[in-house]
């Protein structure tokens, strides 16, 4: 998350509520390792990266979610290789990302 | 909690921090931050904090991030809590000995991969910040003096460009006693040969011998500095995941992931 830390800050200097999703376990092969984080604000603007553009719009909207309700959530993605070669994406794999509105 | 400030905090300052944050049932969410000699917040028990307090200073010394799993009070053997534990550590050293065209390239590609550069010259005349804008620190001292008080840790590179014996030899001698990650040595294999054979005679034996990357870099044809510097880059990444650094469609490994130890020797 280091990466993303300024642009969270700068949000949240803003006045923006953010939601922060990280991968917190990967099986079989994975672009990315664990602790790898996206986050989201308020007004729907994105930074940093989970996976290699696998999961990261379906995370987009438990983001959005997240920040209305706050509500955390762990999710799991499962994607088999040839699910993955068919659609075109990058990873196969399963991957477990935690989803939370950052608590200032 | 003020979990996120204080996090940014601890990033901005470059203190060492952890974060626990628990990923089952009620607590879903619930932070433990742990820092150098403090912390702060709660993850549901005080056996549980207690138990991930010392797990998170064992992750955080070696800057590892892992899923763990507790008994309800924080029993080792538990499974009923689960906690991800991520290290937010300070960027690791690289140093660059040596202050040559090779040098200016190794530092751009060092801070590229996301380590604090600092190239070592004993020549105040090449050791600028004109000739290697990209290190975060350029020193003026003896190779080997700076290394004996330099803070060494088991994820710092250093990369010996200096190629003369004079310089390598106590350079090395002090290199191998440390725990970094990679030592990198320039020099054609000749060089090496005249290298390894003082370093003999100054009593380092066959097993810190094998420590050195020498000659340097991954067998790319890497010619130029910047060519170069990519082939000693990838040797630290290569070495880092357990790989042999050969051509991905010429294996049957999985492509991320540490290499199975097994396997490696089909690689």
């Amino acid at each position: 998350m280091n990466d993303i830390v300024e642009q969270i800050d700068r949000w949240r200097l803003a006045g923006q509520r953010v939601a922060l999703a990280t991968l917190v376990d990967v099986e079989f092969s994975a672009p990315r390792d664990p602790g790898a984080s996206l986050a989201v604000s308020e007004h729907g603007e994105v930074a940093g990266s989970i996976s290699g553009g696998c999961v990261e719009s379906a995370l987009y909207e438990e983001a959005q979610d997240a920040i209305a309700t706050g509500r955390p959530r762990l999710i799991t993605y499962g994607i088999s290789d040839s699910e993955a070669i068919e659609h075109g994406l990058t990873c196969g794999g399963t991957l477990r990302v935690f989803v939370e509105r950052l608590e200032w | 909690m003020n979990y996120f400030s204080t996090l940014s905090e601890a990033i901005r300052d470059e203190t060492p921090i952890a974060v626990a944050t628990r990923l089952d049932g009620d607590h879903l969410g619930a932070k433990l931050l742990i820092g150098e000699d403090r912390r702060v917040g709660d993850l549901g028990s005080p056996g549980l904090n207690d138990a991930v307090e010392a797990e998170g200073r064992a992750l955080l010394s070696a800057a590892q991030t892992s899923l763990r799993s507790f008994g309800p009070d924080g029993e080792p053997t538990g499974v009923d809590a689960r906690v991800f534990v991520q290290s937010f550590a300070p960027k690791p050293d690289m140093f660059v000995f040596g202050a040559i065209d090779f040098s200016r390239a190794m530092a751009s590609i060092g801070k590229f991969l996301g380590y604090r550069v600092t190239v070592v010259d004993a020549r105040p005349v090449f050791a600028t910040k004109a000739r290697i804008p990209d290190a975060d620190d350029i020193v003026v001292a003896w190779p080997d003096e700076f290394l004996a008080a330099a803070r060494v840790t088991p994820s710092t590179a250093l990369i010996v460009l200096t190629h003369d014996v004079k310089f390598d030899v106590p350079l090395l001698d002090v290199a191998l006693r440390t725990r970094a990650a990679y030592i990198g040595v320039m020099g054609s294999r000749r060089t090496h040969a005249n290298r390894v054979a003082a370093l003999r005679e100054a009593g380092i034996d066959e097993a810190q011998l094998s420590r050195l990357s020498a000659p340097v870099g991954l067998d790319i044809g890497a010619r130029t500095p910047e060519e170069t510097a990519i082939s000693i880059a990838a040797e630290i990444i290569a070495l880092r995941g357990e790989r042999n650094g050969g051509r991905l469609r010429d294996t049957t490994l999985p492509v991320h992931g540490a290499a199975p130890r097994a396997q490696k020797a089909t690689i």
